[in-house]
């Protein structure tokens, strides 16, 4: 009776261990969080720093959101056509594209994208100044990296993904009315005006728009939290970059849940 | 890169993604007709039956859309459902206007529908619409028509068809014809 015990001791221990660790994990990516948004201001005050991460992270999506928007719309349309042609409704199909890109594709999407191509980087980009020491070098300088490197960072992310959802939605939008209005021939006024008669400014868009700022928030501090916590190691470079994909990925697809849940329970007030 | 042409392009990037956001709340969510429109008075009528009205239904006159419902409730006392309209300032009606709930098509959305009368006194903010009608239930319809069809066919019976079995036409024929006599 002596020997399994040990065993289920060490599977204890290293259970409690791995909980422990990704609650203490969990603490030091507050703490972090907290430390950054101090330092924001410092941020602020050499818009420079960000303007050249909006670049990196907005500017050098585009081409992969707006061609992800336009075909995600058209294939949309597609299908809605499908399904509405036995309801006899393909009128609808402009409320059909407009309402889930507005409301969960355009955020959802755009946001996965971003933290594909841009979060991505940006942990790389981080990791790699770590594992090279730059980090330390700025803090011998008395420069504070998370004022300098991490900070400009996230709010470059902070500020990207809204505007790439909201293209996002915009080039979607423009495809469903590609393949509805010029391919199937759905009549231009019914694809516009049904949409604009059904899509709420403050309901559907505003609730869009606030859905893709959350997610902008989470990606941006997974994404520079990641690389900020790799191990300085290649391995913990590539390591930490797989992370930030798998974490962003599931952190949006979980808001998002939590996000509908309270914005979409009811229907309009 | 140089410092200037990064600033170019986030302007660019910038501008056009704010462009795609008003883009969003004027011509798909129709910001603009809104906000227009926000601009009205308030209309009480009380159904006894609502049925399947929403919050933010169209309220139409003569086919064309003068305000939206803006909440529903019920009357603890009446037991009357309680929906409130919120009318575009720029339309009027009479004080003997009827409202009824309508449905668009068959399977469509409810609204309801402003029937003006002819009273040279206008509703004013907070009135109530005193003539209802309520929506129309398609299951009390059914029940309805199954129920009168149910009364006429005894009605109807003896002279048509013979429902007493010892008349003898054959022996198979009666428990087929008339299944609702056997009880």
């Amino acid at each position: 009776m002596s020997a399994p015990e040990p065993i289920i001791a060490r599977v204890l221990s290293r259970l409690g261990a791995a909980t422990l660790d990704a609650i203490a994990r969990l603490g030091f990516a507050t703490r972090f969080f907290i430390a950054m948004v101090k330092q924001s201001g410092t941020a602020f005050s050499r818009p420079q720093l960000i303007a050249r991460e909006i670049y990196q992270a907005g500017v050098l999506s585009l081409i992969i959101v707006l061609m992800s928007g336009l075909f995600v719309g058209m294939v949309l349309a597609l299908q809605g056509y499908e399904t509405l042609v036995r309801f006899g409704a393909t009128e609808s199909m402009g409320v059909l594209v407009a309402l889930s890109l507005v409301r969960e594709l355009g955020p959802v999407v755009a946001g996965l994208l971003f933290a594909s191509r841009a979060g991505s980087a940006m942990t790389a980009e981080i990791g790699l100044m770590k594992t090279t020491e730059q980090l330390a070098a700025m803090e011998v300088m008395a420069v504070d990296p998370i004022a300098r490197v991490v900070a400009p960072r996230f709010w470059g992310g902070v500020i990207s993904l809204p505007l790439l959802a909201a293209l996002f939605s915009t080039l979607g939008i423009y495809g469903g009315y590609l393949v509805g209005v010029r391919l199937i021939g759905i009549d231009v006024g019914a694809f516009w005006g049904q949409m604009q008669a059904a899509v709420d400014w403050r309901y559907d868009v505003l609730n869009g728009v606030i859905k893709s700022i959350v997610f902008a928030f989470a990606v941006s501090l997974i994404a520079v939290f990641e690389g900020y916590d790799a191990k300085p190691t290649a391995e913990g470079v590539s390591a930490a970059t797989t992370r930030t994909v798998v974490t962003s990925a599931l952190a949006i697809l979980a808001l998002d849940f939590v996000l509908t849940v309270f914005m979409f329970r009811g229907g309009p007030h | 890169m140089n410092r200037k042409i990064i600033d170019l392009w986030v302007g660019i990037f910038v501008a056009i993604g704010l462009a795609a956001l008003v883009f969003l709340a004027l011509k798909v969510g129709n910001l603009l007709t809104t906000s227009e429109q926000r601009t009205g008075y308030q209309l009480e009528a009380r159904f006894d039956n609502i049925g399947n009205l929403k919050p933010r239904a169209p309220v139409k006159s003569a086919g064309v859309v003068v305000g939206r419902v803006e909440s529903i409730g019920l009357d603890d006392k009446t037991y009357e459902g309680v929906a409130r309209l919120h009318i575009y300032s720029h339309h009027q009606f009479p004080r003997d206007t009827i409202a009824a709930i309508f449905t668009s098509g068959l399977l469509g959305e409810q609204f309801v529908g402003l029937e003006a009368g002819g009273d040279s006194v206008m509703l004013k903010d907070e009135d109530r619409i005193r003539k209802t009608q309520s929506a129309v239930q398609l299951e009390k319809l059914i029940s309805q028509f199954m129920f009168s069809k149910a009364q006429e066919t005894p009605a109807s019976a003896p002279g048509a068809v013979p429902t007493p079995a010892p008349s003898a036409a054959s022996p198979a024929a009666p428990p087929a014809v008339t299944p609702g006599a056997k009880p």
